[in-house]
């Protein structure tokens, strides 16, 4: 067979599945019956998707009505969730938030059968229309820009055709008549960096794999996802595996792997569950396995899962993990493209950077080069998370600003509170403050500011954030991951946390911010891989950003974002406190809270743990129970007297 | 004497746990690779890896029980004590964390009379932190009996034992009614 012939052949494959794939979601449509999809991520069934669906099911049963259920994956609006949409005919897709059984209930019998829409319940119509508003007036849908996440939400993760109905494995068509240097050609063009911290250049990875001499080469996907708030590699494995799926195929093509692994923490049972299925149904349909779509490329997929451990994710430790071994970094040079996995060219590529292969391959890489900025090209995805209106996942064009990400994507702080801090880059990355806000987010500027792009979460905080005690809990997560190898990281963290844990206690010195600092630098020094030269950062970042907040704990044993619980005391305003009410006796866990002579309430403080449950009990119209630190601000003439 | 009679059933039930290691390990090839996914298994059929069961796996290996104990303690994902038959995890996630996430775990740590990562003596409950479950809009966020509970304050926490305790009860009353009968 020429060449010429085996191209062709290709395509005449995949045209097919394609039409098939198209003929059988029209045959669906066909039949005149309303689509229901509900988000059934991990995220999803945590808010009830579950309860959701059953309440639809029944609810369609007792009315006899005819309609398909469809669970998707996760759109990102974690605030919204359960997020459901409805598809009817006579009516644009309609997008609800919120959905509850209850609502679902409603939704039944007002809309399906009823033909209200039920407006209270509305997020937003997916396409224009002249009936309802569409979700992309919103900034929240309409500033982002989905390349990676394209798809996530909108179709079955279980059902590979309404993937390939929408472009899906056309890119490795493509791709599978091109030259895997005009591949790595593609990808060097479109800039694209690695999305796994670092921001190492793709294409410079897999020509270094591509060139290695050998007869055995592999090819890794990196989900172990170990950032302690971060959660988007799950979610696009749990809604589109596919996409991620033809990413590591291209990837094994282009520099001439025959064996793949999908490295997935085992505490993501659903993401392992769908990447699982999405390898069987691509080799039924000849996406994998041999020979695939009779190219003569051949392409096996495996599935190891990670046991939970923040120092797998480093490439040399997750090589080790593999082969069964404690999960410890090794030095570099050999770099894994070189000598990996049982001393094999290894290419390790993180889930966003494998999913925005296919896009780049089937657009074009001069299409992706425009998206971003020029040094970071293509779009950043965040878990928003902490003190923002719309917390969730976010897909913006690189070089968009923290100020738009959370002021106009995610909605801003909610409660009049003021915006303090963000933390970009989990365990690895820093806090920067307010001066920050007008920095385009991209792997340069982030670095510069002394964060870093790192896993990509992202947490909000208010003034009601401490700041020394959000870098001790940075500490503390990376001091227990400290695999102990390094010395330094083993060892410095650690005192670093002590250092950290008495200042949060009003015990820490002028010394000890000195001792802090000087410490860092030389745990950044002294440490092989990146979780020891990045521990350290939120403790500097904090350190420079927030320097007075370290002085008031220091020197006035006084937390001025009222947090830290041992420089923090509660008390009951007695003129505010309503005679009789008994609401904050009844939260207290630890019974702290007794009635005055005059029979309101005071506060043991010798009892209290300082959760504040007896703030939240205390009635709004009250509102008595105040919280002040240091502990000695409790006016003298609040110590009351027990009863009788 | 009940205590006498829970440890006797104990070693019943680790017998047990051991004969089905040997007879499930059988079935794998012995190569050094498939340390973490036996592992995995052991801990997937029986809730945690009995320190019986690492001596098999080190057996079956051809490795020593050293190396087997130095794996399985590096990764979180193992427990070496069985769990409870109500399982409650607390999400330490940095969403969950600003949001006071601590705060709930001190409050099911005194509820229980234990400490993260124990088992109460009854193994009704067992209390573990884990990271971020993946819906830091609900937080802070724990994970009772497989169910998410979002927005979690220690009265919620209070409840939650408590309603457990209440169908313990009465399961039990019922279980008696029935022996009477
Ligand atoms: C301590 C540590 C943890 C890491 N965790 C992850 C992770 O969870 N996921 C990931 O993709 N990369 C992680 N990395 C980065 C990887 O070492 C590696 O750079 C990345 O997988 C390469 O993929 P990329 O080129 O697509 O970015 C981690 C690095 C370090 C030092
Ligand atoms: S941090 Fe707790 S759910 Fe994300």
């Amino acid at each position: 067979m020429t060449p010429n012939d085996n191209r062709s052949s290709i395509e005449k494959e995949y045209a097919s599945l394609r039409e098939e794939a198209k003929l059988r979601l029209k045959r669906l449509r066909e039949t005149g019956q309303p689509n229901i999809y509900i988000g059934m991520a991990t995220c999803g069934r945590a808010a009830g998707a579950i309860e959701t669906k059953e309440a639809f099911e029944e609810s369609l049963f007792k009315r006899d009505i005819q309609a398909r259920i469809i669970p998707v994956g996760c759109m990102g609006h974690c605030y919204a969730e359960p997020l459901v949409l409805i598809e009817q005919s006579g009516f644009p897709t309609i997008c609800y938030h919120q959905v509850t059984p209850g609502k679902a209930r409603i939704l039944v019998q007002n809309f399906l059968e009823g033909g209200d829409p039920c407006l209270e319940y509305v997020l937003g119509a997916m396409q224009p229309n002249d009936m309802l508003p569409c979700v992309t007036d919103f900034p929240r849908f309409g500033m982002e820009k989905r390349v990676v996440m394209e798809h996530c939400g909108l179709i079955d993760p279980d059902d590979i055709c309404q993937y390939i109905a929408r472009g899906g494995y056309a890119a490795l068509v493509k791709a599978l008549k091109m030259q895997p240097e005009e591949i790595i050609a593609q990808i060097k063009t479109s800039g694209l960096r690695g999305r796994g911290g670092a921001g190492f250049p793709t294409w410079k990875k897999w020509t270094i794999a591509r060139e290695a001499n050998s007869d055995r080469k592999i090819v890794i996907c990196n989900a172990d996802e170990g950032d302690p708030g971060a959660y988007m590699d799950r979610t696009i494995l749990e809604s589109n595996p596919h996409q991620v799926l033809e990413g590591l195929a291209i990837c094994a093509l282009a520099v001439g792997a025959e064996q793949g692994i999908f490295y997935i923490r085992a505490e993501y049972p659903l993401a392992v569950e769908k990447i699982n299925n999405a390898i069987k149904a691509a080799r039924e349909k000849h996406l994998l396995g041999p020979n695939i779509l009779g190219s003569g490329f051949s392409l096996e997929i495996s599935l190891f899962q990670g046991s939970g451990a923040f120092v797998c994710g480093e490439e040399t430790a997750l090589i080790k993990s593999i082969q069964g071994e404690r999960g410890m970094p090794q030095v570099r040079p050999p770099f894994p493209a070189l000598k990996g996995v049982w001393e094999f060219p290894t290419v390790i590529n993180n889930v966003k950077t494998l999913a925005s292969i296919p896009p780049i391959i089937r657009k074009g890489a001069n299409w992706y080069a425009k998206i971003g900025t020029e040094k970071s090209s293509g779009t950043a995805i965040f878990s928003v998370v902490g003190d923002v209106v719309h917390p969730g996942l976010v897909e913006i064009p690189m070089g968009t600003t923290l100020r738009e990400l959370i002021y106009d994507v995610c909605g801003g702080i909610p409660g009049r509170k003021k915006f303090k801090a963000v933390q970009i880059g989990g365990p690895s990355g820093g806090c920067l403050s307010e001066q920050f806000l007008d920095w385009p987010i991209d792997f340069d500027s982030l670095s510069e500011a002394g964060a870093m792009m790192g896993s990509g979460g992202m947490v909000v905080m208010n003034d009601e954030s401490c700041m020394v005690e959000v870098a001790r809990y940075f500490l503390d997560f990376t001091q227990k991951e400290s695999c102990g190898k390094c010395t330094f990281c083993r060892i410095g963290t650690k005192h670093l946390l002590d250092i950290l844990e008495a200042i949060t206690k009003g015990e820490g010195t002028e010394r000890d911010l000195e001792l802090l600092q000087i410490l860092s630098e030389d745990v950044k020094a002294g440490s092989l891989c990146g979780l020891g030269k990045t521990a350290p950062n939120p403790v500097l970042t904090t350190l420079r950003f927030f320097r007075e907040e370290y002085e008031a704990h220091v020197f006035e044993k006084r937390c001025p974002a009222v947090m830290c619980r041992s420089l923090i005391a509660y008390y009951i305003d007695l003129d505010k406190c309503a005679r009789g009410c008994d609401a904050c006796m009844g939260s207290c866990p630890v019974d702290a809270i007794f009635t005055t002579k005059d029979r309101k309430k005071s506060i043991d403080q010798s009892k209290c743990v300082k959760c504040g449950e007896c703030v939240s009990a205390c009635p709004p119209e009250y509102d008595a129970v105040r919280k002040v630190s240091p502990p000695d601000r409790i006016p003298p003439e609040i110590v009351p007297q027990m009863e009788g | 004497m009940e205590v006498c009679r829970a440890l006797e059933q104990g070693d019943k039930e680790e017998e047990r746990i051991l004969s089905d290691i040997s007879s499930s390990l059988k079935l794998f090839e012995r190569k050094r690779s498939n340390l973490i996914p036996l592992l995995q298994m052991i801990q997937k059929r029986h809730g945690y890896i009995p320190p019986m069961g690492m001596v098999l796996l080190a057996q079956h290996l051809d490795l020593s029980p050293s190396h087997v104990y130095g794996v399985a303690t590096f990764y979180n994902q193992f427990r070496f004590n069985p769990p409870g038959k109500h399982p409650i995890k607390v999400c330490l996630g940095t969403a969950c964390h600003v949001k006071g996430g601590e705060i709930i775990l001190e409050n099911f740590e005194r509820k229980l009379g234990i400490k993260a990562g124990e088992t109460t003596r009854d193994r009704e409950f067992s209390l573990d932190r884990v990271a971020c479950v993946g819906c830091c809009a609900l937080a802070p966020v724990a994970i009772v009996n497989d169910k998410v509970e979002g927005h979690m304050t220690p009265s919620k926490v209070e409840g939650i034992i408590l309603s457990l305790e209440i169908e313990k009860e009465k399961k039990k009353r019922e279980a008696d009614k029935d022996d009477t009968e």
